[in-house]
């Protein structure tokens, strides 16, 4: 869904990042330039939930700090709400709210209430505003007669909970997710993604990372994959998955696979990609063959000796999509 | 008045995030007891009462110093460490307001270090404090807290860009207390130290401190002492802007 006509409310034009590392001792230093983010476009419409996935060291979390004015781009140029991130500064961070994943972000020695309070200060939240909007926001986060303990003695999925009301407190039209339900329990994944759903019905505009394929399929209305700083591909799930394969997957069961025969499965003409995933004493091949190719005999011809188990097939899921988009299987 | 408000709030949980952290209260409550300790020992050997007064309201001056360099510029590195940095930058208040509070709760956990050192001097010590004129010793001691926290938002500010820029705050600890007169006269300093030791607020402060307990006019000191640390409040808030913007450029915000 791109932007015609009004106003996107995130859009990035060809944004590049590069950082410059130095290694080795003092007296002789080794300069080199790690080029994290290069050249990346895309629009978010308004009230659209966005999702920006990839591998670990992709470019997301370095996108996403660019478009929060926490980084200045190398070049290329990005706006929020029409706002430009590098010249009108201020106007985007009063738009914007930033949630990011795991243990940090907060004060470990104020109760969860004071942090939300010092935090309204910052965001510049109205005080006769506050004691009810911290109050709705304890409720909606689900940390409502908790809001007293000290942090330090807050469970990760509470803490996880603590930083999506903190970055709500000013009611901004725009939020950044950068992998916010990493680490947490199923259960707490689960109410999470259920106030993300929320916060969409409520009209916000929505950029989230996440490494979980399940989480993105859900909740995203677009997905973009990047890989290597670069977009590999965008499109709603279900265009993603027929973008990547229209052929069906093949699963196989077996009890012990040697590397010679993954070897020899992975060069049977039409597949395309091969995945070992374990699942409790089985271990499963997960074969993506092209389209419109039938590979099944040919891989079974190639197990050898190998104990076979179920043989079934199923639809490409978003993961399917995701690991042949990253791992270039596809191009 | 929002801005008020802001810092007040600010300052506030700041402060109560200080008196939880066992690292603070150990710099705020034991170090400048046992400098002041220290320095007296030194100055008993003479038997000297205005020696000893001399040493007993620079030792009080040197624990706010101590407390305020080491802490502000460690300041900034606890709050990257604890990955609360990004989020106050990324906040719509400029990071000066931000710092500010977090300064000047600081400061009077130094004002805390003032009086407690004059009550040690004096059980420690028998050292009672002579004071002609109290009402201008009581200013210079508030004069003194709020420009060596001033100096601190000046040292907390350069940390943004410089994440080992921490250590300099340990590091002008012990000249600081040389360059300020804090138990040596400057008249003992060669003359190529003495600018330096002008362009420290804290020398004045300690002045007026010195000057209103003989029962001189501390005004000039007092003045000198502002005008010092509204200097480096100036500079504080024209280099935290660039700095932040070079942070932002370097990508050094995030880095620990």
């Amino acid at each position: 869904m791109l932007v015609t006509g009004g106003t996107a409310a995130v859009e990035a034009r060809d944004l590049r990042r590069t950082f410059k590392t130095k290694q080795g001792s003092v007296l002789r230093p080794t300069r080199s330039t790690v080029e994290a983010v290069k050249g990346v476009s895309f629009e978010i419409a308004p009230g659209e939930l966005f999702g920006l996935l990839g591998p670990n060291g992709a470019g997301k979390t370095t996108t996403i700090k660019m478009l929060i004015t926490l980084l200045i781009p190398t070049s290329g140029s990005a706006t929020v709400l029409g706002h430009d991130v590098v010249t009108d500064v201020r106007e985007v961070r009063r738009r914007i709210g930033y949630v990011f994943g795991g243990d940090r972000g907060l004060y470990e020695r104020l109760s969860g209430l004071d942090n939300l309070r010092y935090f309204s200060e910052l965001y510049g939240v109205a005080p006769r505003e506050q004691k009810a909007r911290i109050g709705s926001l304890l409720e909606l986060v689900g940390l409502t007669g908790r809001e007293g303990e000290k942090v330090e003695g807050y469970s990760r999925g509470m803490r996880q909970r603590l930083h999506i009301a903190r970055g709500l407190l000013h009611d901004p039209d725009v939020l950044f997710l950068d992998e916010p339900s990493i680490g947490i329990d199923p259960v707490g994944a689960r109410e999470l993604r259920a106030t993300i759903a929320g916060l969409r019905e409520q009209g916000k505009t929505v950029l989230l990372t996440t490494h979980y394929m399940f989480e993105a399929d859900e909740l995203c209305d677009r997905i973009a994959v990047i890989r290597a700083g670069e977009i590999v591909a965008e499109g709603t799930p279900a265009e993603l998955k027929r973008l990547v394969t229209s052929g069906r997957v093949l699963e196989v069961e077996t009890y012990g696979v040697a590397d010679d025969v993954l070897a020899s499965v992975r060069g049977v003409a039409g597949v395309r990609t091969v995945v070992v995933e374990d699942r409790g004493q089985v271990q499963v091949l997960v074969v993506v063959a092209e389209p419109d190719t039938e590979v099944t005999q040919s891989v079974l011809a190639q197990m050898g000796d190998t104990r076979v188990g179920r043989v079934s097939h199923r639809d490409p899921s978003l993961e399917d999509a995701y690991v042949e988009l990253v791992t270039g299987a596809g191009a | 008045m929002s801005r008020l408000r802001q810092l007040w709030v600010c300052y506030r949980l700041q402060l109560k995030v200080m008196m939880f952290s066992p690292f603070e209260g150990f710099l705020a409550v034991v170090f400048p007891l046992m400098f002041a300790t220290a320095a007296l020992l030194v100055y008993r050997v003479n038997n000297d009462p205005e020696a000893m007064l001399f040493a007993g309201i620079g030792a009080a001056a040197m624990g706010i110093f101590t407390s305020q360099t080491t802490s502000a510029a460690m300041l900034v590195q606890r709050e990257r460490r604890a990955g609360t940095l990004e989020l106050v930058v990324a906040a719509p208040t400029p990071f000066a307001y931000v710092l500010l509070p977090s300064t000047f709760a600081m400061a009077t956990l130094g004002l805390y270090s003032v009086v407690a050192v004059i009550l040690w001097d004096w059980w420690l010590f028998d050292l009672p404090l002579q004071v002609e004129n109290w009402p201008g010793f009581v200013l210079s001691i508030l004069m003194a807290t709020f420009t060596i926290a001033l100096f601190g938002f000046l040292l907390s500010v350069t940390v943004v860009r410089y994440r080992t820029a921490w250590a300099l705050g340990s590091a002008l600890e012990y000249p600081g207390w040389l360059l300020c007169g804090f138990v040596v006269p400057l008249s003992l300093l060669p003359g190529w130290a003495l600018p330096l030791s002008w362009a420290l607020a804290p020398t004045w402060g300690v002045a007026a401190m010195r000057a209103s307990a003989a029962g001189e006019s501390p005004w000039f000191e007092l003045a000198v002492c502002l005008g010092v640390g509204l200097a480096y409040a100036v500079l504080a808030a024209w280099l935290g802007v660039r700095l932040i913007d070079s942070a932002r450029r370097n990508a050094t915000l995030a880095l620990t």
